[in-house]
């Protein structure tokens, strides 16, 4: 039986890049659909109606929605290659729990950043903590799943693409602050799924600054 | 396998619905635990010892192994503990039990709380913005005894800690009939099998404490 799979996607979401990666990771062949998040396809709002976001993976016709959740789902149903999650109980109860702060706390820290006036510096400053966090979760390890690229890695790894919004309008330098973290971020940039799924920083800081003007904070 | 000496332990609060969750699948699956209470706000050394980044309840701990995140800590007695299995086998229905598990924590619980108790487009609004989404739950759990189909299972414990077992205490105390039998036949339903759970009863907070709790939280939201 032949898989059909298609990816609901936006070329800027730090979400839809985990599930890039991981199909990527996987080796699994998709149907990449942009969507239009100021006009949203048909297919969007029937498979995911109750948040009517991206993305959306829509495997033979049935739909997985939110980006951690879809990971899980694509380790578990394409075992074979390049597990992303660990298969002892605790280490993966681990994993998830990281995966869960960055989703709990870097994007709505960051969107501070840029979408909200007046609250620049206080959200890079939290940001900046937030990131210092993960920096000392992942110590001296090469990923955060140590030996092997996975999980917590992937759940991050998106957000690189914005940290040149979070530096520019936030007027901080990340690289400074969390040099070992830009590092981590520059070594998994070396694996071809990342390289291929985040975009350029300039594309998206570009993306953001058209954002801010639309929004009146330019 | 040989039976090690376990020691399995609970860091929880009597209100908190995330605390339940996990006394549910631990009484479900027959795993002997110690509990401790934690008398909030005023937070044990070990609570802050065990989850120094949230310093939130509940916290599982297994032998040396600390576990948080209720979701998480649900997840991993399953994998631990096989009798009376709680997630799905198939990755596609356990993605689903997952989802609808968030979006209980997440969605449900914010309009159906903080929204509802602030309710700055006004109440009704507010109200229907809730049923609106316990609608999709509705449709959820229709023609199955459980969420988790002929047995209770994960989104069960997640859906009936938060819904029946803590919001509906705050909806009492507001006086709203947010789910009533009529609109919602299903999840009413759906309740009362729950409530006849073993694993369940014993996790019920007590009904009146609770909405003096939750009347009092909304008092504190409102007034913020």
């Amino acid at each position: 039986m032949a898989d059909e799979v298609i990816l609901l996607d936006f070329w800027a979401s730090m979400f839809g890049m985990r599930t890039r990666i991981a199909l990527a990771e996987k080796r699994v062949k998709y149907d990449h659909r942009e969507e239009d998040l100021w006009n949203k396809s048909s297919l969007l709002l029937e498979m995911n109606p109750v948040n009517k976001k991206i993305p959306v993976l829509i495997h033979n016709g049935k739909p997985v929605c939110e980006s951690l959740i879809q990971i899980e789902y694509i380790d578990e149903t394409w075992p074979d290659n390049n597990p992303l999650l660990p298969s002892d109980p605790y280490k993966r109860a681990d994993a998830k729990f990281w995966a869960d702060f960055i989703d709990k706390k870097v994007n709505v820290t960051a969107r501070r950043i840029w979408a909200v006036k007046g609250e620049e510096q206080e959200a890079a400053k939290e940001l900046i903590e937030i990131l210092k966090t993960l920096e000392s979760e992942l110590g001296d390890k090469k990923y955060f799943g140590d030996e092997a690229f996975g999980y917590v890695d992937i759940a991050l790894i998106g957000f690189y693409s914005w940290f040149g919004v979070y530096e520019k309008f936030g007027n901080v330098s990340i690289e400074s602050e969390c040099s070992k973290l830009v590092a981590w971020a520059k070594r998994c940039l070396e694996r071809e799924s990342v390289a291929k799924a985040l975009p350029e920083s300039e594309k998206v800081i570009t993306f953001i600054s058209e954002r801010r003007k639309k929004l009146g904070l330019e | 396998m040989t039976e090690k000496e376990e020691s399995v332990k609970l860091l929880g609060f009597w209100a908190s619905p995330f605390s339940r969750r996990v006394e549910m699948a631990l009484k479900l699956k027959g795993v002997p635990y110690e509990y401790l209470e934690e008398d909030l706000p005023n937070k044990t050394p070990l609570l802050l010892e065990l989850n120094p980044l949230h310093k939130k309840v509940p916290v599982l701990v297994h032998n040396d192994k600390i576990l948080l995140e209720s979701h998480l800590i649900l997840e991993y007695i399953d994998q631990i503990w096989k009798k009376n299995p709680i997630l799905p086998q198939d990755p596609y229905e356990k993605a689903m039990a997952r989802f609808w598990a968030k979006f209980i924590d997440e969605q449900i619980l914010t309009l159906g709380f903080r929204s509802l108790v602030k309710a700055e487009k006004g109440r009704e609004v507010a109200i229907e913005e809730t049923r609106e989404m316990l609608m999709f739950l509705e449709k959820e759990v229709t023609g199955k005894d459980f969420f988790g189909g002929k047995t209770i299972g994960f989104l069960d414990m997640i859906a009936g800690s938060m819904i029946p077992f803590c919001l509906a205490r705050l909806w009492e105390g507001m006086g709203i009939d947010m789910i009533p039998g009529e609109k919602f036949p299903e999840l009413n339903r759906w309740i009362k099998t729950l409530e006849e759970v073993e694993a369940v009863r014993g996790c019920i907070p007590p009904r009146d404490k609770q909405i003096e709790r939750m009347t009092k939280i909304a008092e504190t939201i409102r007034s913020a």
